[in-house]
């Protein structure tokens, strides 16, 4: 078997990342923003793991230990920040009956 | 790793224990029991506070305890006393104001309590991961936090928005936090710097990788571009929340900030201090003017903090040893200046949201004489004119840019003040000049604790401005820290 090389996986990690940000910036409905954000945090979660491996390659273990626990940070993360958003988009949803965000727009300067 | 290595980490393990306790004892006591958990909450922070002075204090030198994840050091100890004093003096303001409302004060406490716990790890975290995971505790109680009026559209659109943002923020930060550790092979602050002092050309790799924890950074801070969340967010926040964001998370924003960028991408400071400098003279220009068309208090006050944490900045780009200090000592003189303002906003909010709109401020010198010489107190200091505080905060931080040479920053920082001086005194002008008899201004609440609270924000204020002394050696002392001294 052929090990994939590190860097297919950081290139795919990039390409998910801008994906992931130009959603947030673009999509008007909540949950596709929430989406985007899982996906902007597991691009990250990718790239970890790609550099991780890539420094398992180069012989530095400690090093690349600390990279795969830093995806168990963030994958912990992203669950609290899954029930923190959900919560708040379903208050938004008894209140206005909507989850579109551009019919959010009583605060403005 | 043994059991006695988690002492210096006592503190933080208490007050999580503590919020845990407090949000079990919100369900039975439900409604009636707002003031026993909110008292709960402050002897929580209190004990806190005393266990951070036993415990949490280095002995010697800095002290990385944990396995490398934090580190002991006065810069530590100073942020996470500032941090508590500003959620125990948030913590009180809120009691009457949620008495008055029809939301319960467990959920409230506890997360106050948990932001505080995520705010003290960034304070003295050594390690990228513990300075993340800290920040995510903060910025996560702070969403519900400002969202907490649940029925109130204003409190959930400000909470949606502000989670949003924050949430794209933290995906750039931490996919800069991966560029960085993929490229110097360590998460660790110190292993970060010793790798870029050593790198003789900086790889692309890298700079991206500090460009977008930088971005993120910018973000935590509010500087402009990255602002947009803070006016949303402070005007529909419930007032205390506001108040308590206001100070809190940016002292501990500042703080990652400064350890980050002072401590580890130091060596590549010529690199971004660029970056830094324009967005601070953006922040100055930018808040400072759109406050001044402003008409609503709290989204005014939100402008202000804004030009505050631009000024803030100036210490950091100046990148000495003197504007690490100075910018310590404005994060303590800003919580206090801040959080009084604050707490007239609360107690002139009696007409649901009232007290918001500058007109509410008219003839409250006639009514009610001490409560516009305090309001006073605090609009001179966030103007910075002595013999406040505030005058001392910018003095100190003006001063650390002149000497690192940036004496066009601070020839903009300084006209910008002026210019800050109109919409302060927009408020001292309805006060005293107004009779306000025409306008219906709203009235001040009695709520004794929250007066408390102010009376000890303007003894602050006017002590640190009139001998800043001991604070300026305090601040000083943390220097060490980075090995800027």
């Amino acid at each position: 078997m052929i090990p994939i090389p590190y860097t297919w996986v950081l290139i795919l990690a990039t390409v998910l990342f801008g994906i992931g940000a130009i959603g947030v910036l673009l999509r008007r409905n909540a949950i596709a923003i929430f989406l985007s954000l899982e996906i902007m945090l597991n691009s990250a979660n990718l790239a970890f793991a790609a550099f991780a491996l890539k420094l398992a390659y180069e012989g530095h273990g400690a090093a690349a230990a600390a990279g795969q626990l830093f995806v168990f940070f963030i994958i912990a993360v992203a669950a609290a920040e899954a029930a923190v958003g959900l919560a708040l988009f379903i208050a938004m949803f008894r209140l206005k009956e909507t989850i579109d965000v551009d019919r959010f727009n009583i605060l403005r300067w | 790793m043994s059991l006695s290595d988690f002492i210096p980490f006592v503190p933080e393990i208490f007050l999580a224990a503590a919020g845990l306790g407090i949000l079990l004892a919100g369900i039975t006591l439900g409604k009636k029991g707002v003031r026993t958990l909110i008292g709960s909450g402050v002897a929580a922070l209190i004990v806190t506070a005393v266990l951070v002075w036993v415990f949490g204090r280095p002995q010697g030198g800095p002290q990385v305890i944990l396995g490398g994840m934090l580190v002991l050091d006065n810069l530590a100890v100073f942020f996470k006393l500032i941090m508590i004093a500003a959620s125990i003096i948030a913590l009180i303001m809120s009691a009457g104001f949620l008495e008055r409302s029809p939301y319960g004060g467990g959920e409230y406490t506890s997360l106050v309590l948990f932001a505080t716990v995520g705010m003290m790890v960034m304070a003295s975290g050594a390690n990228l991961a513990s300075l993340y995971v800290g920040l995510e505790l903060m910025a996560l109680s702070v969403y519900i936090l400002v969202g907490y009026f649940k029925l109130e559209v204003k409190s959930n659109e400000a909470a949606v928005k502000y989670f949003v943002l924050g949430a794209l923020s933290s995906g750039i930060l931490v996919y800069g936090i991966s560029l960085v550790y993929g490229t110097l092979g360590t998460l660790d602050l110190r292993g970060i710097h010793q790798a870029l002092a050593g790198m003789a050309k900086l790889n692309w790799a890298a700079g991206l990788g500090i460009v977008l924890v930088g971005f993120g950074m910018l973000f935590k801070v509010a500087i402009v571009p990255f602002h947009v969340w803070t006016p949303d967010a402070y005007e529909g926040a419930p007032t205390p929340v506001t108040a308590f964001i206001s100070v809190g998370p940016k002292a501990a924003a500042f703080a990652m900030f400064l350890r980050i960028f002072l401590g580890a991408f130091e060596p590549n400071i010529a690199a971004w201090r660029t970056v830094m400098w324009v967005a601070a003279a953006a922040t100055m220009i930018f808040a400072n003017t759109a406050a001044l068309t402003q008409n609503n208090v709290k989204r005014m006050l939100a402008y202000s903090s804004i030009a505050h944490a631009g000024y803030a900045l100036m210490g950091i780009v100046a990148g000495t040893a003197m504007g690490l200090w100075s910018v310590m000592l404005y994060m303590l003189i800003y919580t206090f200046m801040n959080l009084g303002a604050f707490g007239f906003v609360i107690l002139l909010e009696s007409r649901g949201y009232a007290g918001e709109t500058i007109q509410d401020y008219a003839g409250l010198a006639k009514r009610h004489p001490a409560a516009a010489a305090g309001m006073l107190v605090f609009m001179l200091g966030l103007a910075g004119i002595p013999p406040t505080a505030g005058f001392m905060g910018k003095l100190y931080v003006f001063a650390a840019a002149v000497q690192a040479g940036y004496v066009g920053l601070t020839v903009i920082a300084v006209v910008m003040s002026a210019v800050s001086l109109f919409y302060y005194f927009r408020i001292v002008v309805q006060m005293y000049l107004h009779d306000g008899e025409e306008d219906e201004p709203a009235e001040l609440i009695r709520d004794r604790w929250v007066e408390a609270m102010i009376f000890v924000c303007v003894a602050a204020t006017l002590f640190i401005g009139v001998y800043p002394g001991p604070m300026v050696g305090w601040a000083r002392a943390g220097i060490s820290a980075l090995g800027l001294g």
